[in-house]
């Protein structure tokens, strides 16, 4: 790259005695989807033009600019089109025969766009003979003929063909002889491929590190064949029901590359199937066993030779004492155990678990509903280093527990305490974690401005914050949030009937907020939003359902500002067509549900989508249905718009605590 | 002129030999009517005992009677041991009519050979002189040092056998046909198998060692001091051909013996001919004997008496009938008999059908796909039947009526692919882009890696196996003696340049190569 003649006229730009190469290091630390790169390259027309040769990733809103964008910037391998719900051949035409763009581009995403053809892929893959990465996820409509247009880029090495289910052996049989140097190939919910279209991929890609064939039809069958790929690192069957014992079994023949083996919903794999994982892969770092056979003393000596071993998930398997006591004695290696909805975990058994493994970093209890104070006790006595905690619904844990927790895991980043009985006194334990980024305190009816002070003082790396339906909480314990911890991106504060528009407006000094979401704050009104919608730039969600004061007056300022917003739920707002209208000027609005807008009209809501260009998905009352006119509705499906008619009546919203006793009664009953 | 008789009577007592040494190797396939011929022998026990090199006798086995090489002798005396295959050859006398006849297509091969085999002979009756003048001070011995004399005089026996029956291949008279056509040699495979036959109990215990240590072999075999004796070589080299032979036996679901069974080759022309009985009156052809004999009835009275309609050669003699096999005439055909793992083929049907699927042209078309073609009617009839149903396509263009046969078809072939059918892209295209998806598919369907047609992709497998078959491949070229090769070359030899003149390396000097090394077939490569 050339060096910037230093300018030697009374132009005096200290900027031009650096060089292209030092402003592209500065530009490497920037996010490649920020606005500061965005800013940057609106300064001056050098430094435009430094951004656009420095620009290697790309995600464009629309497909339409696509060839002038493509002549701006040379130097594109990435090219992210997940926001463009439509793009044509046509599209891919353009792309595969852009001069400069066919020879760099390295990776294509097109796992949310849809009316491509097997014609455009062939394009693509014939002329872009780079292309390593490809993302067809979501294909839904693909067929075989896509797969084997995809198959003739014959350099590819990571392909994403996610819930393409309408390919079948003989697609997937094209990609595995035409790219034969796969090395990740996701075929997660392809239900049309077999044992046959596996087992020739994995006889013909011998490269392959990371195969993921959960939920298809396989049987034991195409085990032999995946077990001799030599590299094979990560290998994915969840869900694969006709898998049983005699396939562990053969899996245990090979695969010593193997690193994580993910085994979850197998409904067929019993107990004796569970040695052969043991005895076969020493270097195995990651199992997943969730939905499975029950966690018995048996199964988990079965285990004791997995010396590697980093990540244990036993997400919903049953759990006796006897086998979390000797998970405690083996498996030394342990960092992260989940035992999510498991049925069984008490104290005695997770205690002796704990203690033993005293470098825990991540420990998931989600609805450990048994486990009281003296798991607690045991946890933060041993497990100093848990950066992880995750407690939903542990509903016998006392409020005394949680000072345990505050006072002792000081390294904790994430903890969820999602109804829990924890109050102020524990929050401001809890602010001792000061490190902490991910902060659930939803449903916990007991914490008050009080304690959420406490973490506003202390906590100021917080990043995510969940107060859904923590009805204690009012505008100063959210003000002080927003002094504490100006990095916040997400906060909610659903059904907290008290939060009013001063909540927002300190909200709004938090200039990196993204997701807000407010629904049933009857208190808030236009002036709050007006105010989000200035300052914080980044906003791309915001439910205000059931926000009954909100009106047009609030979609105005938004359309001016938010040009990030992608997902809007305007459901029981006072919102009209005139608000709705407004909206279209956010040129990346993707998603909107508006249910139950009294003020709204067809033909003002027929102008709103007619007008929002890019929406991929709209929410609506189905009476709306027949009113709108069909040419209008195929076109906008056409345009790559899906429309989800819904036929909810009218819901009047109960107090938080009625919602709590009743979500109880509900439980009882069941 | 007798001592040529003499010599075929010979020829035939050691077919006899082949036959019991064949029985006493499988006992399964022993005759009822001849339980206990040669029991007296019991060649596999015994052999056993003799090959192995710590029995004592072996070393003290005297020198003496091969000075006298060239004295004449009774032939009848080389046997005293086998009174019983003296009164086979009285059985077989009536043969040697035919024999000379034979012999006079052939005479200098047939002089060369027998000559050889007279040396042979003196030198083994000398031997058995030599045991009888030792036996009274050996009486005192036990009984088990007797057997051994024995057994070294059977094996001596043996290989005279082996050269016996190589010269006495062209008395059978299922030969005539191709030694008319092809010249005076014997095939080279039946004399392999005959001699591996007869060897094949000794060979069997080291027969591992046997192809890497041609020293080794000598000693064992041959049982001749004599090193420069080139029948122990042959002998070898017999055995090499019957190791492959009877690794070939264990694959094919029939496990005849060699030899047990004669071999015949019809000729192309013969193999391809519409009809194979001729009216030689009229010239009309059919396809059955018993058409032709009825045909003939309208020729005159004089065919229709029950004689002339009587199946011809309808005696069944004293003499049980050889199986018969067949080989293809196609050099370097599994099928052939010269290939070193020879698999005959069991009726003349076989052997038409075989020829016609794979070394013509596949001359008829389905009419319903236009690709799949044949060059066997019934073939296409059969193919016709499922024509449209096979709908699992390979770029290749072969199809299958199964989804696992593509995919093995795809797992064995580098760069084949399944191929979409058309009916399918199609379907899938838009209304918009119908044309380029169509245009696409086609591409798809066209999409060939060299084989335009199943055809190719058959010769191509014959290709593979060819080439997986040629026995070159199998051997290091470390051990392949180049140079005897050329020796093999320069010798003048008449009847070297037929396909089958494999029985040439009987001719002395020639023989003098080391190892066989698959020798045979790449020396009659290089020089047919």
């Amino acid at each position: 790259m050339k060096k910037q003649k230093i300018s030697d006229d009374d132009n005096n730009n200290p900027f031009d005695a650096i060089s292209h190469e030092i402003v592209f290091l500065i530009l490497d630390h920037l996010l490649p989807h920020s606005l500061d790169v965005k800013s940057f390259s609106l300064v001056c027309k050098s430094f435009y033009s430094i951004e656009s040769l420095h620009r290697r990733h790309l995600r464009p809103l629309r497909t339409h600019h696509l060839p002038s964008v493509l002549s701006r910037y040379p130097n594109l391998s990435r090219l992210d089109l997940s926001l463009c719900p439509r793009v044509p051949d046509s599209t891919l035409h353009v792309l595969s025969s852009s001069p400069s763009l066919s020879p760099s581009l390295r990776s294509i995403d097109l796992s949310r766009s849809r009316f491509f053809t097997p014609s455009g892929l062939s394009s693509l893959a014939l002329r872009c003979s780079n292309l390593v990465d490809v993302d067809v996820s979501n294909a839904t409509d693909m067929r075989d003929a896509g797969a084997a247009a995809l198959a003739q880029a014959k350099n590819l090495e990571r392909l994403r063909m996610a819930r393409c289910k309408m390919v079948t052996d003989i697609g997937i049989g094209c990609v595995a002889v035409g790219c034969r140097k796969l090395k990740e190939l996701v075929l997660k919910w392809c239900l049309g491929v077999g044992d046959l279209g596996v087992g020739l991929v994995a006889v013909k890609c011998r490269d392959l590190r990371t195969l993921d064939v959960s939920y298809l039809p396989i049987s034991n069958k195409c085990v032999p064949s995946i077990v001799k790929l030599p590299y094979l690192e990560d290998l994915f069957l969840e869900g694969c029901y006709c898998i049983d014992d005699d396939g562990l079994a053969a899996l245990k023949d090979g695969c010593n590359s193997l690193k994580t083996l993910d085994i979850s919903s197998c409904q067929s794999i019993s107990p004796v199937g569970i040695p052969s994982i043991g005895s076969g892969y020493a270097s195995l770092k990651r199992l997943n066993l969730s939905h499975g056979i029950p966690v018995t003393f048996a199964l988990v000596t079965g285990l004791k030779k997995l010396s590697m071993l980093q990540t244990l998930k036993l997400d919903g398997c049953m759990v006796t004492i006897s086998g979390l006591k000797a998970l405690g004695d083996c498996c030394a290696s342990l960092t992260e155990i989940s035992l999510s909805k498991c049925a069984g975990v008490t104290d005695e058994g997770l205690s002796y678990l704990v203690t033993k493994h005293g470098q825990l970093k991540k420990l998931d209890l989600t609805c450990c509903r048994k486990i009281t104070e003296v798991s607690i006790a045991h946890i933060t006595r041993s497990c100093t280093a848990l950066a992880s905690l995750r407690m939903e619904s542990c509903t016998l844990v006392p409020k005394e527990a949680f000072v345990l927790i505050g006072g002792r895991c000081a390294y904790l980043e994430e903890l969820d305490l999602t109804d829990n009985e924890i109050d102020d006194e524990g929050l401001e334990y809890i602010s001792r974690c000061t490190r902490i980024k991910v902060l659930k305190l939803g449903i916990c009816l007991n914490i008050t401005d009080r304690g959420l002070s406490c973490i506003g003082a202390s906590c100021p790396e917080l990043i995510e914050l969940d107060l859904y339906r923590s009805a204690g909480v009012t505008d100063a314990g959210i003000s002080s949030i927003a002094r504490g911890c100006p990095n916040l991106e997400m906060i909610n504060v659903a059904y907290c009937n008290d939060i009013t528009d001063t909540s927002l407006t300190s909200l709004s000094k938090c200039l990196s907020l993204n997701t807000l979401e407010c629904r049933g704050c009857p208190l808030v009104t236009s002036v709050g939003i007006s105010a989000i919608a200035g300052s914080c730039r980044q906003l791309t969600k915001l439910d205000i359902k059931k926000c009954g004061n909100m009106d047009d007056s609030a979609m105005i300022p938004l359309a001016h500002y938010s040009q990030n917003l992608r997902q809007i739920n305007l459901s029981y707002t006072s919102v009209t067509d005139v608000g709705l209208l407004s909206l279209a000027s956010v040129s990346c609005l993707q998603s909107m549900t508006i249910l139950h807008l009294k003020g709204l009209t067809a033909s003002g809501l027929a102008a709103a989508l007619l007008a929002c260009g890019g929406l991929t998905k709209v929410k609506l009352q189905m009476s709306f249905r027949s009113m709108l006119p069909h040419p209008l509705l195929n076109h906008l499906e056409g345009r790559g718009c899906t429309f989800h008619w819904r036929n909810k009546v009218f819901q009047v919203e109960l107090d938080p605590k009625c919602w709590k006793i009743q979500l109880e009664d509900n439980n009882t009953l069941q | 002129m007798k001592d040529l008789k003499i010599d075929t009577e010979d020829n035939l007592h050691a077919e006899a030999w082949a036959k019991s040494t064949a029985r006493n190797k499988l006992p399964k396939h022993v005759p009822p009517d001849h339980p206990s011929q040669y029991g007296n022998f019991s060649l596999p026990r015994n052999q056993q005992n003799w090959v192995d090199p710590s029995v004592p006798d072996h070393t003290l086995r005297p020198q003496e009677p091969y000075e006298g090489f060239n004295q004449p002798s009774e032939n009848q005396s080389n046997h005293p041991h086998n009174p019983s295959s003296v009164q086979d050859i009285g059985l077989q006398m009536n043969d040697i009519i035919e024999i000379n006849k034979i012999l006079d297509w052939d005479p200098r091969t047939m002089l060369s050979n027998l000559s050889f085999l007279k040396q042979k002979i003196h030198q083994l009756q000398d031997l058995v002189d030599l045991i009888v003048g030792r036996r009274s001070p050996t009486m005192g011995r036990p009984d088990e040092l007797v057997t051994q004399q024995q057994q070294l005089i059977t094996a001596d026996l043996t290989s005279i056998i082996v050269q016996l029956i190589s010269t006495a291949g062209s008395l059978l008279p299922s030969v005539k046909n191709s030694l008319s056509a092809a010249g005076p040699s014997i095939p080279a495979e039946q004399l392999g198998q005959l001699g591996g036959v007869i060897l094949n109990t000794s060979s069997s215990v080291n027969a591992a060692a046997l192809p890497l240590s041609s020293d080794g072999g000598t000693k064992v075999i041959a049982d001749q001091p004599n090193p420069v004796d080139p029948t122990s070589h042959l002998v070898i080299e017999h055995l090499d051909e019957h190791e492959s032979k009877d690794e070939e036996d264990v694959e094919d679901g029939e496990n005849l013996p060699p030899g047990s069974y004669e071999i015949l080759q019809l000729e192309k022309e013969e193999i391809l001919a519409p009809h194979t009985h001729f009216c030689t009156i009229c010239g009309k052809g059919f396809k059955r004997d018993a058409n032709l004999r009825m045909h003939m009835r309208g020729h005159g009275d004089e065919y229709k008496t029950p004689a002339a309609l009587a199946k011809p050669h309808k005696d069944t003699g004293s003499e049980p009938v050889l199986i018969k096999r067949y080989s293809c005439p196609y050099v370097g055909c599994k099928r052939n008999k010269d290939h070193k793992k020879f698999q005959p083929l069991k009726t003349i049907l076989c052997v038409k059908n075989h020829y016609k699927r794979t070394h013509c042209d596949k001359r008829y078309t389905c009419s319903r796909c236009n690709t799949k073609k044949f060059s066997v009617i019934a073939d296409l009839k059969t193919h016709e039947k499922h024509c449209g149903k096979d709908k699992w396509l390979c770029s290749c263009g072969t199809t299958f009526s199964r989804k696992d046969k593509l995919f093995g078809h795809i797992t064995l072939f580098q760069g084949h692919t399944p191929a979409i059918p058309l009916d399918e892209a199609k379907g899938q295209a838009g209304p918009s882009t119908q044309g380029e998806t169509n245009e696409e598919s086609h591409k798809l369907g066209n999409m060939n890696f060299g084989f335009a047609s199943d055809g190719e992709v058959q010769d191509l497998m014959e290709d593979v196996k060819g080439m997986v078959d040629e026995p070159s491949g199998y051997y290091s070229p470390l051990t392949f003696d180049s140079s005897n090769f050329g020796g093999f070359n320069e010798f003048p030899r008449p009847s070297f340049d037929d396909p089958e003149g494999a029985f040439s390396f009987l001719i002395p000097g020639s023989c003098n190569y080391t190892r066989k090394s698959g020798g045979e077939s790449t020396s009659t490569n290089n020089l047919s």
